[in-house]
């Protein structure tokens, strides 16, 4: 049974070499995806580096490329990524809540779960459509901040009730036995030691949905947002436009200025992204510190 | 030479070879699920002819045992003989298992707590446990023994309250100056005995331990076992353990559960510690004492 | 069966007793044997022999020591090693008066014996009798037999009277036998202590089976 010392050596060699084969196609594929992303961003930051300046964001949109600006665009963004959050989040850490720790495990419940994960894999479009016929005709909000606010906080549901499950799930039962001998009731087990736990989790969530959310355009188009507009809101019922709307409406001019324009823009979202998410996993790690010590 | 036939030392020395013979004069075992006790006074904590269902499957079986006040009750067994599952129906915690259902009584200071009537929060303020593995919250040492006098609306200053939880668990030398930080920065004894103290901080009469010590080194074990003994002057305790050593340094009175052919627990004898480890009644204790048994 | 080492280790240590015991039996019926036959060189090989005996107990009463210090035992194993190291002193203690009868065999080795020996030889058949059936009793586990060895220290009680009041007689006739005499009285008590201590021995046995300590020879004054 014993294996000769060459025999030995040359499968080592064989095993080493696989190994470090291995490791080279992982190390290419990272810095493909890398470089695609570099590529991204170099080309918008050549192409409208320049553009950005305080005037662009200051400026409403014109027919004329160097007097464009987004302010109108990112100012529909903040609103309505504001109301869908406040809309979303409630609804969405309530709703994960109630099936995670409320909702007897029946038929009924599973039947919910399933179509929620459904639901997330739905196209925005639909959601564009369901939020037409529903906030813009139904309730008659007609083409306002609020209902396209109410549509983008209906296509992240899922996924913050998702996000939520998993991390109430996380929590470990022995936190709840423990809440339960000291005399809790579910409530008071629920809400003064699961939640917090898991917050630092349904946080991840929540920037994952609001992420998703910035950069929809379909379903906004659907209900009615509008292309060109000189205003920023001052109330939930005033009509809007979003940052991807407008730099969708520029790249779709001939005009070399109005792709500056485009790039600039696309700039102005990601810095917008990038301070929303940074914010979210600031809190996360507040939560975190708290929590691990 | 002495010419005797076999004399007396001969015959001793050849007697030398013994095998180990059937001891005789042992007690029957009965073919009863009541348990022989020795009554020690009035039954602070008792049981009586407790049940266990877990949807068909029957858990325990006709369990009756009276727990007296102010002392260390032990409860040991094999593994699966349903000591878990019976200390957990004193304060109620396997009504959090589906399929669960008692028949019997569960009877504390007189009165049944599995009655409809009784508010289970009530009892389980009034019986504390501590479980197996330590179980601190994911908060500050501060707020996990503020939390239970907290949500059951204790009035004084919580500080005191707190110190005095952390004093009477042997704990407050040791975190007083870190008593902001997480509890998980302790290490696993302190952590556990960070969990007595959140036991003790709602002022129990009762406080039950479902193997305290099993996660824990031998010197926390030594620790948190000198604890029990300071706690049982007030508080009465009862403490599964599989470890028999633990169970007779620690306690006054010992339960022995097995399980029967169709895998029901029962007790088979509950008496004073020191009887069952030197001389107990039943054969079913004495082969599991001695090891001889599975 | 489990713990098969310590089963085995449980036995090797009760054998060792019933070894030392052994040697008990061997040195008391000696020692009178070389009362009875003026013995000297047999005499004086009883009490080097009773140097063995002494390393004998403590030999067991380590391995008894290591046995509780490593394994823990409770219940019957328990008191099976504890009866173990207890029997072992009684043994050693019985071993120390057999020396004694050796020793006064040696003294009284010189001259004639006083009178022929009945008595004390009969008190050491019963007495040795008594030792080998307590041991039977603790190897068999028997606490009915246990009872009815005490019931036999009477007779050496009785004898052991009978003597003393015979010697009695015969320092009061004749002062010029008071020496040998009274040696032939701690003969006499020697053995008659070694009967007392195999009650002790019979108690324990007792105590292995039933768990509690009765006392058995309680004295008739």
């Amino acid at each position: 049974m014993t294996i000769s010392e060459r025999a030995f050596h040359r499968r080592l060699f064989l095993r080493r070499g696989t190994a470090l084969g291995f490791s080279i196609i992982c190390i290419t594929a990272t810095l493909l995806a890398i470089a695609v992303l570099g590529v991204l961003l170099v080309q918008v930051a050549s192409k409208g580096l320049d553009r950005v300046s305080w005037d662009f964001i200051n400026s409403f949109p014109s027919r004329n490329a160097g007097d464009a600006g987004i302010k109108a665009a990112l100012w529909g963004t903040l609103w309505m990524m504001a109301i869908t959050a406040i809309v979303a989040v409630p609804i969405g850490l309530g709703a994960a809540i109630y099936l995670e720790e409320y909702a007897p495990r029946n038929w009924l419940t599973s039947v919910i779960q399933v179509n929620i994960s459904n639901l997330a894999g739905v196209p925005s479009v639909v959601y564009g459509l369901l939020g037409l016929a529903l906030f813009v005709r139904a309730i008659q909000l007609e083409r306002s901040v609020l209902a396209g606010a109410l549509t983008m906080a209906l296509l992240v549901l899922p996924i913050i009730i998702i996000a939520a499950q998993e991390s109430l799930r996380a929590v470990p039962n022995s936190i709840r036995e423990a809440a339960y001998a000291v005399g809790a009731s579910r409530s008071q087990m629920v809400f003064h030691q699961v939640v917090p736990a898991a917050l630092p989790g349904v946080l991840t969530g929540v920037i994952l949905a609001l992420s998703r959310a910035i950069g929809e355009t379909a379903p906004l188009i659907t209900i009615g947002a509008l292309l060109f507009v000189p205003f920023t809101p001052h109330s939930p019922f005033d009509k809007f436009t979003v940052l991807p709307i407008q730099i969708f409406n520029w790249t779709s001019r001939p005009q070399e200025a109005f792709q500056q324009n485009a790039a600039a823009g696309i700039i102005v979202l990601l810095a917008v992204l990038l301070t929303m998410n940074s914010v979210a996993i600031f809190l996360r790690n507040r939560f975190q510190a708290n929590a691990r010590g | 030479m002495i010419e005797e036939p076999l004399s007396n030392s001969e015959r001793l020395i050849r007697m030398a070879t013994i095998g180990r013979p059937e001891p005789k004069a042992q007690v029957p075992t009965p073919q009863t699920a009541t348990p022989v006790t020795d009554q020690p006074g009035e039954a602070f904590l008792e049981a009586r002819s407790l049940n266990v269902f877990y949807g068909h499957f029957q858990a325990l079986r006709s369990v009756s045992i009276q727990v007296p006040g102010r002392q260390i009750t032990a409860i040991i067994g094999p593994s699966g003989c349903g000591k878990s599952t019976f200390i957990r129906c004193f304060n109620r915690m396997n009504d959090t298992i589906a399929g669960f259902r008692a028949e019997g009584q569960v009877l504390f200071q007189g009165r049944n707590i599995y009655d409809r009537r009784i508010d289970v929060v009530d009892v389980r303020r009034r019986i504390g446990m501590v479980f197996q593995k330590p179980n601190p919250f994911p908060k500050s040492i501060y707020e996990n023994v503020a939390f239970g006098p907290r949500i059951n609306g204790y009035e004084g200053r919580l500080d005191e309250i707190v110190e005095r939880a952390l004093h009477r668990a042997a704990l407050w030398d040791e975190v007083k100056d870190k008593i902001r930080q997480n509890a998980y920065a302790l290490s696993g004894g302190q952590q556990q005995r960070l969990c007595i103290a959140r036991a003790l901080a709602i002022e129990p009469e009762v406080i039950l331990m479902d193997e305290p010590c099993s996660a824990l080194d031998p010197v926390a074990t030594l620790k948190i076992e000198d604890l029990m003994r300071q706690l049982a002057r007030d508080y009465t305790i009862v403490i599964v353990t599989h470890n028999m050593q633990q169970a007779a340094r620690v306690s006054d009175w010992t339960a022995v559960m097995m399980m029967s052919e169709d895998r029901a627990g029962e007790c088979i004898e509950f008496s004073a510690t020191n009887e069952i480890f030197t001389n107990p009644r039943e054969k079913r204790t004495e082969d599991y004492i001695t090891g001889r048994f599975g | 069966m489990t713990r098969t080492g310590f089963e085995r280790q449980l036995i090797a240590v009760q054998e060792d007793m019933l070894v030392m015991a052994g040697m008990v039996e061997a040195a008391i019926e000696r020692g009178v044997e070389a009362l009875k036959t003026r013995n000297v060189n047999l005499a004086q090989q009883i009490i080097e022999d009773d140097l063995k005996i002494n390393r004998k107990r403590y030999e067991t009463e380590e391995k008894c020591l290591e046995l509780i210090a490593t394994q823990q035992p409770l219940a019957s194993d328990l008191r099976t090693i504890v009866s173990v190291l207890h029997i072992t002193v009684d043994l050693e203690r019985m071993g120390d008066h057999a020396e004694g009868i050796a020793k006064i065999a040696l003294m009284l080795a010189d001259e004639p014996p006083l009178k022929p020996y009945i008595d004390i030889p009969r008190m050491a058949q019963v007495a040795s009798d008594m030792l080998m059936g307590s041991l039977e009793a603790f190897k068999d586990r028997d606490p009915a037999r246990a009872r009815a060895i005490c019931d036999q220290d009477d007779e050496v009680d009785a004898l052991y009277e009978q003597v003393y009041r015979e010697l009695l007689t015969f320092m009061i006739n004749d002062p010029r036998t008071i020496q040998r005499a009274t040696y032939l009285i701690w003969t006499a008590h020697n053995l008659e202590r070694i009967a007392d201590r195999v009650t002790n021995i019979c108690e324990r046995v007792i105590y292995l089976v039933e768990g509690h300590i009765e006392e058995l020879n309680v004295s008739k004054y």
